[in-house]
């Protein structure tokens, strides 16, 4: 028996068996080490191994990761229409009326789409209404929705969240290129969302965050305190790939906001959960 | 029976684009070795290499490729807010004469960091060509800002899908995220409330995604060395 034979096999059916397996040298260096030893038996299950490895996540996977991302959705989605329908909150005859109103939009857009996406997969959607949220987080910001200045840092947390949580979803999806792409496309507009929240907060009247930039710098730069450590932990990273950035020129700084770190499925949740009703 | 650890070796050769046509030098070298015959193949080899030539800059294939395509784009994007900080428009405030100095740095940050991480894989540098852009006004500077950022943040989105290594997935979503905060900026700049307009937003919510082909036409514009992607995966 020769397991190479079989990649070279799988290889004509699929030219990137190999790059597949790049990412997973280590595995593939292992297996070979491993084939050399192992009982002729025990080889099937090492290839399953390798191979699921090579390919990821099934689709229960995939849909996992979407209902995720509903749930996120669905979290910022009833945000924005409480606060747009709250009388007094967003102040009347500015930009920031049309800005929440559009923000608003894409995060019904996304639960829209992300529902449609699930049941087309053969998947349920999770399902949330207005009543499910707790956007106080348990009395952290009890005035989330009578003061603007509280409102909007909640928002800024919630979009910087999301753009994170998109972003450490990436790799889970590489099986299915085209919700892959989806997904990136929401990732974005998530950051065009905290990139203008932030500006907000920056030029509001009678007292903005006059620091704040569009962009995250070191950890935890919202203003806002140890309440959100958490949507921040790690972004006061500075080394990328093993390369450390300042060390190309840029300040310490520059080198935080240059790169946006991602957040593991259960640092989201931990998150979210402070805003979800058990 | 085969040494697997050789074995291994090989395959790492392969997978690392040496039998594409876009060649990298320092795996060819290895591949060649250094006799007469080597020599031979190493001349051969150069006229694929991602130097310039008729063809241009090859930009390689596989993840390699897509590392060169977005280094591609960061050296656009940083020679050109370099240029803007150099020679700032008329009148600018202090405000956003501090914002897009930030952004000269980040974009320099993504330049030298994709410059280092591809090492003896990295395309040389493009020469550029800013002849239809007046730095000394805002609206010129701020145009093609917003023109470079929302292509910026398209071309990471398409490539994304093409991406073989989780970990440069994961690091082009460290950048693409940033690229668009950048973008919703620019927009507000020019006009507050535009962050995230139906210009760029489709009715889905979703932001745009270009392919390479589609990104390189609209980049070549810009850049007086011609970036060649034909065997970028697609």
């Amino acid at each position: 028996m020769n397991i190479l034979n079989i990649l070279e096999e799988i290889e004509k059916v699929d030219g990137e068996v190999y790059e597949r397996l790049s990412p997973r040298r280590a595995a593939m260096k292992q297996f070979y080490n491993m084939g050399s030893k192992v009982a002729v038996a025990a080889v099937p299950l090492a290839l399953g191994s390798m191979f699921k490895k090579a390919y990821g996540q099934t689709t229960s996977g995939v849909i996992d990761v979407l209902n995720f991302a509903l749930t996120l959705e669905y979290l910022e989605y009833y945000f924005y229409q409480q606060g747009a329908a709250t009388a007094g909150l967003i102040p009347v005859g500015t930009p920031a009326v049309a800005a929440i109103n559009t923000i608003r939009d894409h995060e019904l857009a996304h639960v829209n789409l992300l529902k449609s996406a699930i049941t087309a997969s053969g998947g349920t959607p999770v399902s949330f209404t207005a009543a499910n949220f707790d956007y106080t987080a348990k009395n952290n910001f009890p005035t989330v929705f009578t003061n603007y200045q509280t409102f909007l840092a909640v928002a800024q947390a919630f979009e910087d969240t999301g753009v994170r949580a998109y972003k450490g979803q990436a790799p889970a999806l590489m099986s299915s290129p085209s919700v892959l792409q989806t997904a990136l496309q929401i990732h974005s507009v998530e950051a065009r969302h905290a990139s203008h929240i932030r500006q907000m907060r920056k030029t509001l009247a009678g007292g903005g965050q006059t620091n704040m930039k569009p962009w995250i710098t070191g950890a935890n730069d919202s203003g806002i305190g140890a309440a959100v450590d958490a949507v921040y932990k790690g972004e006061d990273n500075v080394t990328q790939a093993g390369i450390n950035i300042p060390s190309l020129g840029v300040s310490t700084n520059a080198a935080t906001e240059s790169f946006d770190e991602f957040l593991v499925k259960a640092d989201v949740l931990a998150i979210a959960s402070l805003f979800i009703k058990s | 029976m085969k040494n697997f650890q050789q074995e291994e070796q090989e395959v790492l050769q392969k997978e690392s684009g040496i039998f594409t046509a876009s060649l990298q030098r320092r795996s060819f070298l290895q591949y060649a070795g250094a006799g007469a015959a080597g020599i031979a193949l190493i001349a051969a080899g150069c006229k694929k290499d991602n130097q310039s030539s008729d063809d241009g800059v090859n930009l390689g294939s596989g993840d390699i490729g897509i590392l060169n395509y977005a280094y591609a784009l960061e050296q656009l994007e940083a020679a050109f807010y370099a240029a803007v900080i150099q020679t700032p428009y008329a009148n600018i405030p202090a405000n956003e004469l501090a914002l897009l100095t930030d952004i000269r740095d980040h974009e320099l940050a993504h330049r030298e960091f994709f410059k280092k991480a591809l090492g003896t894989n990295a395309i040389p540098g493009l020469e550029v060509n800013f002849s239809g852009i007046n730095f000394t006004q805002r609206d010129s500077v701020l145009a093609t800002a917003k023109a470079f950022e929302d292509l910026g943040v398209a071309a990471y989105n398409g490539a994304g899908r093409l991406i073989k290594s989780a970990d440069y997935l994961v690091l082009a979503g460290k950048i693409v995220s940033v690229e668009a905060r950048h973008a919703a900026l620019i927009r507000d700049l020019i006009s507050n409330g535009t962050f995230a307009d139906s210009t760029v937003i489709d009715a889905n919510g979703l932001d745009l995604a270009y392919t390479p082909s589609k990104v390189l036409s609209m980049a070549q514009a810009f850049v007086k060395t011609k970036i060649n992607g034909s065997n970028l995966p697609s």
